[in-house]
């Protein structure tokens, strides 16, 4: 059961997006929540929002998968909308005992729920259409003009790779763990929530030992295969810049430029 | 023959710090490997058989004595990702020697160590997948294979590295018996290629497909022969803790009730000759 828990979910496909270098696509997706922020009138968020259902159209990706997505965070947007609401000043459209609601407020909330939601929905276009794999090796590459700063792109880049590959066989040790507890009478479902996390200690003290024991495993088994390091190392799936990329820059650099210009509408 | 391994004096000791006395996993073992040959290791838990694999490729270094793989050191610095190239290891564990969330960026991650091009890569990772049948399950996500499929696929990511030998840790503990004989198969399959072979296992079936055998007992080498001349010698075999394959026990119970089954006997497939003839 455990163990079909998907992270970073990959939504595998063969659409022009999925075909993209990583790498254009963290720089589009870093834009794009830059942009969102630049963005401050209307015609700027149809904007946005005309253009990320157009990618997300060409991705191929379900729009019913996408929102999905959107679950988890649902509370976090209810959240911002009231606290905007309510706690704005302006011109007054509705007044009742200590609530009062004015336009100023009303506008703000509106602009940050949809700020979020489109940040949500555009990040997850990355996750989707690209491979775990391919992302960690494109943060690897835009990471590496950092390295003269002393920053380890390389290594960060295999600490991604290897936590992607571990975190299914971690879920199932503590599937293991749990059952083990569970089979000598130790119960996880009742009980207050402080009662319920506190039973949860005895699991993550066994879990946090067999990561130690697999880590251990894991670099005897990785020196054993020659690792050592970036230095000198060459990859089978070199991530290559193609020509589609050159359209999609271009294509995003006249997104930015129309997305500052309606600022001045 | 020309040795490919040779084991001088070797002393092992893991450190306890500074109050404890170490203790010691390999105490005085001398061995010379030939080049192309099948070994088999076995030996009661704790007598030193991981130990002395680990200081095979380096791993572990010697504490006394010294270790030479193709007349390479495992005490250079300097050698070592070559003695390592040279000298392969799978472990029991298939789980915990897996890098990648990707079948074939696995088998892929020794030969991107050793700078290889990518282009020679893909077609030594294909070569290596096919060659443990596993060439169908190239794109697939490792955690969601059956024991003995993870194990070929940590083979074949040693195979990638072309070594010259490759020492198997008890590669068939953590198995079903379908995914030992599969990996038994691959291994002799290896070993007909001509890489030499060194298994170290529990399962005494398996010991006896080898062309020698060492027995290990408190760090230190008991007996050291081929397979018929080691279970001829069923009172000291027994002594030293280990498990008779089910056809000696049946060669021998055979041989107590008057039956005289030739000294040259000692497999199934040999039996089997001799009962039909
Ligand atoms: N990392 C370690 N630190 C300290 N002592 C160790 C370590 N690994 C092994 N030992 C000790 O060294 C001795 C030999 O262990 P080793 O693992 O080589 O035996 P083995 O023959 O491989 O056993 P098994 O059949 O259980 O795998 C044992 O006494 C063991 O307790
Ligand atoms: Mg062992």
């Amino acid at each position: 059961m455990i163990r079909d828990i998907t992270l970073g979910q990959y939504f595998p496909g063969n659409s022009k997006v999925h075909k993209l270098d990583a790498r254009t696509k963290i720089i589009a997706t870093i834009m794009f929540i830059v942009e969102l922020f630049i963005v401050n009138n209307f015609y700027g968020f149809a904007l946005a929002t005309a253009t990320m259902f157009m990618i997300i159209k060409v991705s191929k990706v379900p729009v019913r998968f996408m929102v999905k997505g959107l679950k988890p965070i649902f509370i976090i947007i209810i959240f911002t909308f009231v606290i905007n609401v309510f706690m704005v000043d302006g011109t007054i459209l509705f007044h009742w005992k200590f609530i009062t609601i004015s336009y100023e407020g009303l506008y703000r909330a509106f602009f940050m729920a949809a700020r979020l939601i489109l940040l949500i929905l555009g990040s997850s276009i990355l996750t989707l259409t690209t491979k775990p794999l391919s992302l960690t090796d494109g943060i690897e590459k835009l990471l590496r003009p950092l390295n003269k700063i002393g920053l380890p792109s390389h290594e960060i880049a295999m600490m991604m790779t290897i936590a992607l590959r571990f975190i299914p066989t971690l879920l199932e040790e503590t599937d293991k763990i749990m059952k083990a507890q569970q089979a000598r009478g130790a119960d996880f479902e009742s009980g207050s929530v402080i009662h319920r996390a506190k039973s949860l200690i005895p699991i993550l003290v066994p879990l946090f030992i067999s990561a130690f024991r697999i880590a251990q495993d894991l670099a005897m088994a990785m020196e054993a295969r020659c690792y050592k390091g970036g230095k000198g190392r060459t990859r089978m799936n070199e991530i290559k810049f193609t020509r589609s990329d050159i359209y999609a820059s271009v294509f995003l650099a006249a997104f930015l430029a129309m997305i500052i210009g309606t600022r001045y509408i | 023959m020309k040795s490919i391994i040779s084991v001088e004096n070797l002393i092992f000791e893991y450190p306890q710090g500074e109050e404890c006395e170490a203790i010691r996993a390999v105490d005085g073992v001398n061995l010379e490997i030939e080049e192309g040959s099948f070994v088999a290791i076995v030996g009661q838990n704790g007598s030193g058989k991981s130990s002395l694999a680990k200081n095979l490729n380096g791993l572990l270094v010697p504490t006394s004595g010294s270790v030479k793989v193709k007349g390479i050191d495992t005490k250079d610095d300097e050698t070592i990702w070559e003695l390592r190239q040279n000298i392969g290891m799978v472990f029991q564990n298939p789980d915990n020697q897996i890098v990648s969330s990707i079948v074939e960026d696995d088998v892929a991650f020794g030969p991107e160590n050793l700078g290889i091009n990518p282009l020679e890569i893909r077609d030594i990772v294909d070569e290596a997948l096919d060659s443990v049948w596993m060439g169908d399950y190239k794109k697939k996500a490792p955690h969601l294979l059956s024991g003995g499929q993870k194990q070929r696929i940590a083979i074949a990511g040693v195979i990638a590295m072309k070594p010259s030998c490759i020492v198997f840790d008890e590669p068939t503990a953590m198995l079903d018996p379908q995914g030992r004989r599969d990996v038994m198969k691959i291994i002799k399959e290896l070993n007909v290629e001509g890489i030499t072979i060194v298994l170290i296992t529990h399962f005494m079936e398996e010991a006896l497909q080898a062309e020698r055998i060492i027995v290990m007992e408190d760090g230190k080498i008991v007996m050291d022969d081929s397979p018929y001349k080691i279970f001829d010698n069923i009172e000291k075999v027994r002594a030293v803790g280990l498990e008779l394959p089910v056809i000696i026990k049946l060669i021998s119970e055979l041989r107590k009730n008057g039956i005289d089954v030739p000294k040259n006997i000692f497999d199934i497939e040999g039996m089997v000759n001799y009962i039909c003839q």
